[in-house]
C-alpha cells in the first residue's frame, strides 16, 4: 500500500502534465518572458506596462474563450473581429444617445448572441461549413458597419459607461472579467453536460449522436455562447479608450483564433481547455510588448506569431502521431 | 456524375449573372459600356488569377488562406530586390515570383508531409508571410518604377487590358488541366475520397504539392500585375484577398468539401461579384454596402445549393 502510493503519485503527476502540457508550456513561456525581458529592460515590469498588457488585451482573451469552444466543437468563426467591431459601435451609439448604461451594455451582447445563434443554426441544420457561413457574415457585418457609420468615430460616451476603465479593488475591471469568465468557462466545460457535449460533438459527431447528444442543438448552443463572449469582448473594447473607431479591428479574428490554437485547443476538435487560450492571449500581448522593450521592430510581431502557430500545430500533429 | 448534373449549378449561376447584368444595365447607362466592362475586367484580374488555383485547392477538399499574404510578400520582395539590392527589374520580377511560388510550395509541404489540416497550415502561413512582408519592408513603400513596367497593370494589347489576356490564357490552361487531363481527374478523386484515391494509385501528395505551389505562383503573378497597376509596393497589399477569392470560387459552385467544381463556375462567380460591386456603386450604393450584398449572395447561393442537394438526394 505504502509502496504503491509514490507510483500513483507519479502517474497522477504524469496525467496532470500530459493533460495540461500545452497550458504549462504557455505559462512557463510567460514567466520566462517576464524574467528575461525584465532583466534586460526593467521598465517592462513597471505597473503601467503590466497594466496595459493585461487590461488592454483582456478582450482578446475573452473572445478566445468563445472561439476555443467553437474550435473544440469542430468549427471555426472568421467573423468574430467584425462582430466585436459592430458590438462596440452599437454600444457606443446607445450610450451617446442617452440610454441607461445597463441597456448600452446588455443590448449589444444580446444582439451578438442572436446573430451567432443564427449562424450556428445555419451551420448545424443546413450542413454548410462554418468557414463559408462566417466568411459571408464577415462581409455582411464589416460592410454593414462601415455603411452605417460612414467611418465616423464615436466619442463623448458618459463616464459611467466606461466599464473597462473602472478599477474595483485597484485592479482594472477588464482583468476581473478575463479571470472570472475564464474560471467560469473552465468549470462549465468540465462539469456540465453541455460542456462535455461540446467536446463530444467535436470529437466525433455521429458517436455523440449515438450517445444521446443532440449535435445540432449543441452547435447552435456553442455558437450562441461564443456570441456572449464576443459581446462581452466588444463592450470591453468599446469602453477601454475615449473614442470608438467604427472600423473592424484589423486581423482581430486571426489573433483570437491563434490564441485558441496556441493555448492547446486541438485544431482537429475534441480537446483543449479555455485556460490555455487565455494564457496564450496573455503570452501574445507580452510578446508584442517585449518586442518594443527589446527594441525589436514591432513590424516583426506578426511573423513571430505565424512561426508560433506553425510550431504549435506541428508539435500537436507529432504528439497525436505518437499517441496513435 | 453526368455532365448535366455537373453543369446545373453553373447554369443557375449563368442565368443569375445575366439577370444581374440586365438589372444593373437598366439602373445605370454607364454600366454596359465597353470602356466600363474592360475596366472592370482589369480590376477582376488579380482575384481571378488566384481564384483559378484556389478552385483546384478547394476541389481537393483543401483551402489556402495565405494567398493574400503571398501576394503582399511577393510585392514587397519585388520592391526590395529591385530598389535595395539593385537587381535589374526583370530579374527582380522573376526572383520575386520564384519566392512567391516557393511560399506556395512550403504550404503544400507542410500540408502533405506533416498532415496539418490546410485551414490551419495556411492560417499560420497567412500570419507568417504577411509578417515577413511587414518586417522586411518596415511599412516603407517602394515607388518610382520605370515606365515600361506599368504595361503589365495598365497597358493594352489590341484594345484589351494586358492582364485580361493573361487571365484569359490562364483560365483556358486551368480549365483544360482540370477538365481534360489525368491530373484534373486526380484532383477530383482526392477531393471525393482521399483514401480511395491513394489506394487506386493516385499520387495524392505530389498532386497536392503541385496545386499549392501553383497557388503560390499565381498569387505571385497577381502581385506583379497589382504593383504595376497601382505603381507602388506596400506591405498591406492583398489583405483580405483570400476572402474575395474563396467567395468567388464557392459562389461558382465548387463544393467546400471537395470533389466538385469547375473553372467555368469560378469565372462566372467572379463575373457576378465584380458586376455586383461595380453596378451597385454606379447606381449609388456606397462602396461598403456592396460588401454586404456579396456576403448575402454567398450565403444565399450556398444555401440554395444545399437545399437542391437535399431534394435530389432525398
Amino acid at each position: 500500500m505504502s509502496a504503491a502510493s509514490p507510483a500513483i503519485g507519479r502517474s497522477n503527476l504524469h496525467r496532470f502534465l500530459s493533460g495540461y502540457g500545452q497550458e504549462i508550456v504557455v505559462l512557463l513561456s510567460i514567466v520566462a518572458l517576464f524574467i528575461v525581458v525584465g532583466a534586460v529592460n526593467p521598465r517592462f515590469l513597471s505597473d503601467n506596462n503590466i497594466n496595459s498588457i493585461f487590461a488592454g488585451n483582456a478582450y482578446i482573451a475573452i473572445a478566445a474563450i468563445g472561439m476555443s469552444m467553437i474550435i473544440m466543437a469542430g468549427h471555426i468563426d472568421v467573423s468574430v473581429g467584425a462582430l466585436i467591431g459592430v458590438i462596440a459601435t452599437i454600444a457606443g451609439t446607445l450610450a451617446v444617445a442617452g440610454y441607461p448604461v445597463w441597456i448600452a451594455w446588455t443590448v449589444p451582447i444580446l444582439f451578438a448572441i442572436m446573430v451567432n445563434a443564427g449562424v450556428g443554426a445555419l451551420v448545424a441544420y443546413t450542413r454548410i461549413p462554418s468557414i463559408v457561413v462566417t466568411l459571408g457574415m464577415l462581409s455582411i457585418l464589416k460592410g454593414g458597419l462601415i455603411t452605417a457609420t460612414a467611418g465616423e468615430w464615436i466619442s463623448g460616451m458618459p463616464v459611467e459607461f466606461m466599464i473597462a476603465q473602472m478599477r474595483p479593488f485597484g485592479i482594472p475591471s477588464a482583468v476581473w472579467f478575463m479571470v472570472g469568465l475564464t474560471i467560469v468557462a473552465a468549470l462549465f466545460m468540465r462539469y456540465t453536460d453541455f460542456g462535455r457535449a461540446i467536446y463530444a460533438v467535436g470529437g466525433n459527431m455521429e458517436a455523440a449522436r449515438a450517445a444521446g447528444i443532440n449535435p445540432e442543438r449543441t452547435v447552435v448552443g456553442v455558437f450562441a455562447l461564443h456570441g456572449f463572449f464576443a459581446g462581452v469582448a466588444g463592450i470591453l473594447f468599446a469602453t477601454q479608450l475615449q473614442v470608438i473607431q467604427s472600423t473592424v479591428p484589423p486581423n482581430l479574428e486571426l489573433t483570437v483564433i491563434t490564441a485558441s490554437v496556441i493555448g492547446g485547443v486541438s485544431i482537429l476538435g475534441g480537446t483543449g481547455t479555455v485556460i490555455g487560450s487565455t494564457l496564450a492571449a496573455i503570452l501574445f500581448a507580452c510578446i508584442g510588448s517585449a518586442l518594443i522593450f527589446l527594441n525589436v521592430s514591432a513590424y516583426w510581431l506578426r511573423a513571430v506569431l505565424g512561426l508560433m502557430i506553425l510550431a504549435t500545430v506541428l508539435a500537436d500533429m507529432a504528439r497525436r502521431r505518437r499517441a496513435r | 456524375m453526368t455532365a448535366t448534373k455537373l453543369l446545373r449549378h453553373e447554369t443557375i449561376l449563368a442565368v443569375l449573372t445575366v439577370i444581374a447584368l440586365a438589372v444593373l444595365a437598366s439602373l445605370s447607362d454607364k454600366f454596359f459600356t465597353v470602356e466600363n466592362l474592360l475596366n472592370q475586367g482589369r480590376l477582376m484580374s488579380e482575384v481571378g488569377l488566384v481564384a483559378l488555383a484556389m478552385t483546384f485547392v478547394i476541389v481537393t477538399g483543401g483551402i489556402d488562406l495565405s494567398v493574400g499574404s503571398i501576394l503582399g510578400l511577393t510585392a514587397i520582395l519585388l520592391g526590395v530586390f529591385w530598389k535595395n539590392l539593385g537587381l535589374p527589374l526583370p530579374l527582380a520580377m522573376l526572383a520575386a515570383i520564384a519566392c512567391g511560388t516557393f511560399a506556395g510550395w512550403v504550404n503544400g509541404f507542410i500540408i502533405t508531409r506533416f498532415r496539418v489540416p490546410p485551414l490551419i497550415a495556411t492560417l499560420a502561413t497567412l500570419a507568417l508571410y504577411r509578417g515577413l512582408a511587414e518586417g522586411i519592408s518596415e511599412a516603407r513603400s517602394v515607388r518610382g518604377y520605370p515606365e515600361w513596367f506599368f504595361f503589365f497593370g495598365q497597358g493594352e494589347v489590341l484594345g484589351v487590358p494586358f492582364q485580361l489576356w493573361l487571365l484569359g490564357l490562364a483560365t483556358v490552361i486551368a480549365a483544360v488541366i482540370l477538365g481534360l487531363t489525368p491530373f484534373g481527374r486526380a484532383t477530383y478523386a482526392i477531393g471525393a475520397n482521399e483514401t480511395a484515391a491513394r489506394f487506386s494509385g493516385i499520387r495524392v501528395n505530389a498532386t497536392k504539392l503541385w496545386i499549392y505551389t501553383a497557388a503560390g505562383f499565381l498569387s505571385a503573378l497577381a502581385a506583379v500585375v497589382f504593383v504595376s497597376r497601382v505603381t507602388t509596393t506596400r506591405s498591406d497589399m492583398g489583405t483580405g484577398l483570400e476572402l474575395d477569392v474563396i467567395t468567388g470560387v464557392v459562389l461558382g459552385g465548387t463544393s467546400i468539401f471537395g470533389g466538385r467544381g469547375t473553372i467555368i463556375g469560378t469565372v462566372l462567380g467572379l463575373i457576378l461579384i465584380q458586376a455586383l460591386k461595380n453596378g451597385l456603386s454606379l447606381s449609388g450604393v456606397k462602396g461598403d454596402g456592396t460588401i454586404v450584398v456579396i456576403g448575402l449572395v454567398l450565403i444565399g447561393a450556398i444555401l440554395a445549393g444545399a437545399l437542391f442537394d437535399r431534394n435530389r438526394g432525398g
